[in-house]
């Protein structure tokens, strides 16, 4: 053969996409800056949207029983003290000012503290299952798109994704909880433990477990339809892709062509999503929460406003959108990791 | 790997047997309205070793279908594909053996590579499937082959950082790196720019003059046909109407179809340019008698009815043409 290779030498066998990691570095870099900077406008906005509020917030300290004396003439001090003098405070430490709930007379970052791990509990348990079942049903439908799977598959997610969260909830306790006709009652309603058990114990974990259930399940149903839909629609797209013919031809089997070129192709636009929705259920799991009294950031979140705690609402505020921040660069970054075309 | 290469070549070469050869190949699809498209209605042709071999005619004329056949890509409802002599079986080991090969080169390079992966995963992807040893070896080989030198300037690239020449060099590389005996190569060039369109069809010929790779090169350009086949198949709505050497076709073409498409070309032919009238086909109603009459110059002339076969023309459906045979065309002006 005539053509030779003039070249000996090693080629480096790195498969995984690192060529760019320059690139990535600065990427990440600069998306850090641009959260940072979406951050300190959070916090402005928080510290005057509470303060644009009408009403005289120390007026409702007054009412609660279990507040010392020293904290309230604290209280009083910095809420008449002159606005760009709290805002300063505020700035130099914007977690620990005013740090007293109206309604618990509690600090609250530990009322928030209390309540943060329950939701993340719940958060993690649903979004374990959307993405798992969301993403196999829709990478299945897709690639045999029009096949008897699709059909089912898309009947079942397109109803789960029309369904009302708290419906759904109120339908889980009814069938599986306070239990109707055949059906016993399964799982406890209310509270995510039952009080008296030490949560780190293996009969705290049981217990957690039995409370978490129905609300992920009710929480999980209209995510894993989202994921499945979406997931189904970026494959259908890579259906047509060349490069998949290209794999074809040199001998790839049906379902490696899946694995290597489709499914991590199409998993972009639903990883995205994910990071974005975990932003948002932190504080969005409200609806959920409230229907099953489970003792989160959620049902916090509806005490606070029924309770109208300024305070209290002001530091979930805080938590909510620095959520989103996070897992809006988490989503970036991630993506920019799985696509060199982002990183260069 | 390679004296054994070549010394198949020899053999085949010896025993006068084509490389690949299909036979009354036909493809139907599920056209509108429950028609059903011919996309193949019948195709007989074959390449031999170490031969180029264009496949042209009008878009929509069956050329992708009859090479992604060829692959096994698409499967036949009738007609046989052989490679060296024995018949294309469609299970899953046989054809993973068979695209080692047989390999193919897409139109649109850019398409044609996954986006996420780089230029070597893209190459060494075929020796991986095929458990080849020496994978980054035969990556650096192949693509130096392509003409991507030194091949590890390019091997951690991503498609996108390449231009669209560089890319379809990477395509190719990526075929090269399994020692195929045919590429099949659907419109090589015609996504690229003009500039480096002659760049790519040079590097095709220094591949079969050097490796002696065989091509199957489809293409709608009838020019660039006359530019690297040795022979030439011309399609019409799903048959073969012409084939030849490349002197003979384009010298002296027999099918008034071949002669319309000539006569747009002004590199080789002199003549009067012919406008094919008439509706553009449609494989889902293949006209009866000769499928080209409702277009033809010759039978709108006159040319057919002083021949006497004008009749013939219009009702009696023409046989498919066989693959060997010489220069041969499916027209009853030429019996
Ligand atoms: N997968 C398919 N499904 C339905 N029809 C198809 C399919 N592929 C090709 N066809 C039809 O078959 C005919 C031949 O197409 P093709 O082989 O792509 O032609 P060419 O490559 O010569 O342009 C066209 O009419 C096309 O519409
Ligand atoms: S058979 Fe008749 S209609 Fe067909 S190409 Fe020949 S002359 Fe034209
Ligand atoms: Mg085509």
């Amino acid at each position: 053969m005539a053509v030779t290779s003039p070249v000996a030498t090693e080629l480096s066998d790195d498969s995984t996409p690192g060529g760019g990691s320059g690139g990535l570095g600065r990427f990440i870099g600069l998306r850090l800056l641009s959260g940072l900077g979406t951050l300190l406008f959070v916090l402005l906005f928080n510290f005057f949207l509470f303060r644009l509020l009408p009403g005289d917030p120390a007026a409702r300290y007054r009412a609660v029983k279990n507040i010392s004396a020293q904290d309230l003439a604290r209280i009083r001090d910095e809420l008449n003290a002159p606005v760009m003098e709290q805002f300063w405070a505020y700035l130099r430490d914007p977690l620990a000012l005013q740090g007293i709930s109206a309604w618990k007379g509690q600090p609250v970052w530990d009322l928030v503290g209390g309540r943060a791990w329950p939701t993340l509990v719940l958060l993690g348990t649903s979004t374990l299952l959307a993405t798992l079942i969301g993403i196999r049903v829709g990478i299945r439908a897709g690639w045999r798109r029009g096949g008897s799977f699709d059909k089912v598959s898309t009947g079942v997610t397109l109803l789960f994704y029309a369904t009302p969260e708290f419906w759904l909830g109120l339908l889980l306790i009814l069938t599986f909880s306070s239990g109707i006709g055949p059906f016993p009652s399964l799982f406890p309603s209310g509270g995510v433990i039952d009080s008296g058990i030490e949560p780190l114990s293996m009969a705290g974990v049981v217990s957690v477990a039995e409370h978490t259930v129905l609300p992920a399940v009710a929480l999980a149903a209209v995510y894993l339809a989202e994921y499945s839909l979406i997931m189904r629609a970026s494959i259908v797209d890579e259906l047509s892709q060349e490069y998949l013919t290209t794999a074809r031809a040199k001998g790839l089997m049906d379902h490696v062509v899946r694995r290597r070129h489709a499914v991590p192709n199409a998993s972009l636009p639903t990883i995205t999503l994910i990071f974005l929705n975990i932003g948002f259920i932190i504080g969005g799991a409200i609806t959920v929460e409230t229907v099953f009294s489970y003792p989160g950031l959620g049902l916090l979140t509806f005490e606070a406003i029924t309770e109208q705690d300024f305070v209290l609402m002001q530091a979930l505020f805080l938590v909510f959108t620095v959520s989103v921040i996070v897992c809006n660069i988490l989503a970036d970054v991630a993506v920019a990791v799985l696509d060199p075309r982002i990183r260069t | 790997m390679s004296t054994l290469a070549t010394a198949a070549t020899a053999a085949e070469e010896r025993s006068g047997q084509p490389l690949v050869e299909v036979s009354d190949l036909r493809v139907r699809f599920r056209g509108y309205a429950g028609r059903e498209a011919r996309a193949l209605d019948g195709v007989s042709m074959s390449v031999g070793s170490g031969e180029i071999v264009a496949v042209v005619g009008e878009s929509g004329c069956g050329k992708t279908t009859l090479a992604r056949s060829i692959l096994g890509l698409v499967r036949p409802s009738s007609g046989v594909v052989r490679f060296r002599g024995e018949e294309l079986s469609y299970g899953a080991r046989a054809l993973r053996r068979y695209r080692r090969e047989v390999q193919l080169v897409l139109q649109d390079p850019t398409g044609s590579l996954n986006p996420r992966h780089s230029v070597y995963e893209a190459v060494a992807e075929g020796p991986r499937v095929h458990r080849l040893k020496d994978e980054s070896g035969r990556v650096a080989r192949a693509l130096s082959q392509a003409g991507l030198r030194p091949p590890e300037r390019f091997a951690l690239r991503y498609p996108h950082e390449l231009s669209g020449g560089q890319r379809q060099r990477v395509v190719i590389a990526g075929a090269l790196a399994l020692d195929p005996r045919l590429i099949i190569a659907d419109e090589p060039v015609s996504s690229l720019d003009a500039s480096v369109r002659g760049e790519i069809l040079s590097l095709l010929l220094q591949l079969r003059d050097e490796l002696g790779v065989s091509l199957l090169v489809v293409t709608h350009d009838l020019g660039l046909a006359w530019n690297i086949a040795d022979r030439i198949v011309v399609m019409y709505l799903g048959r073969v109407v012409e084939q030849g050497t490349t002197e003979e076709v384009l010298h002296r073409p027999k099918h008034p179809y071949t002669r319309a498409l000539l006569s747009v070309v002004p590199e080789i032919d002199q003549r009067e340019p012919v406008v094919l009238a008439g509706e553009t086909p449609d494989p889902c109603r293949v006209p009866a008698g000769c499928r080209f009459h409702p277009r033809c110059p010759a039978l709108a002339s006159g040319a057919a009815a002083a021949a006497g076969v004008a009749d013939d023309c219009v009702g009696t459906p023409l046989a498919v043409l066989p693959a060997a045979g010489g220069h041969s065309a499916a027209c009853h002006l030429h019996p």
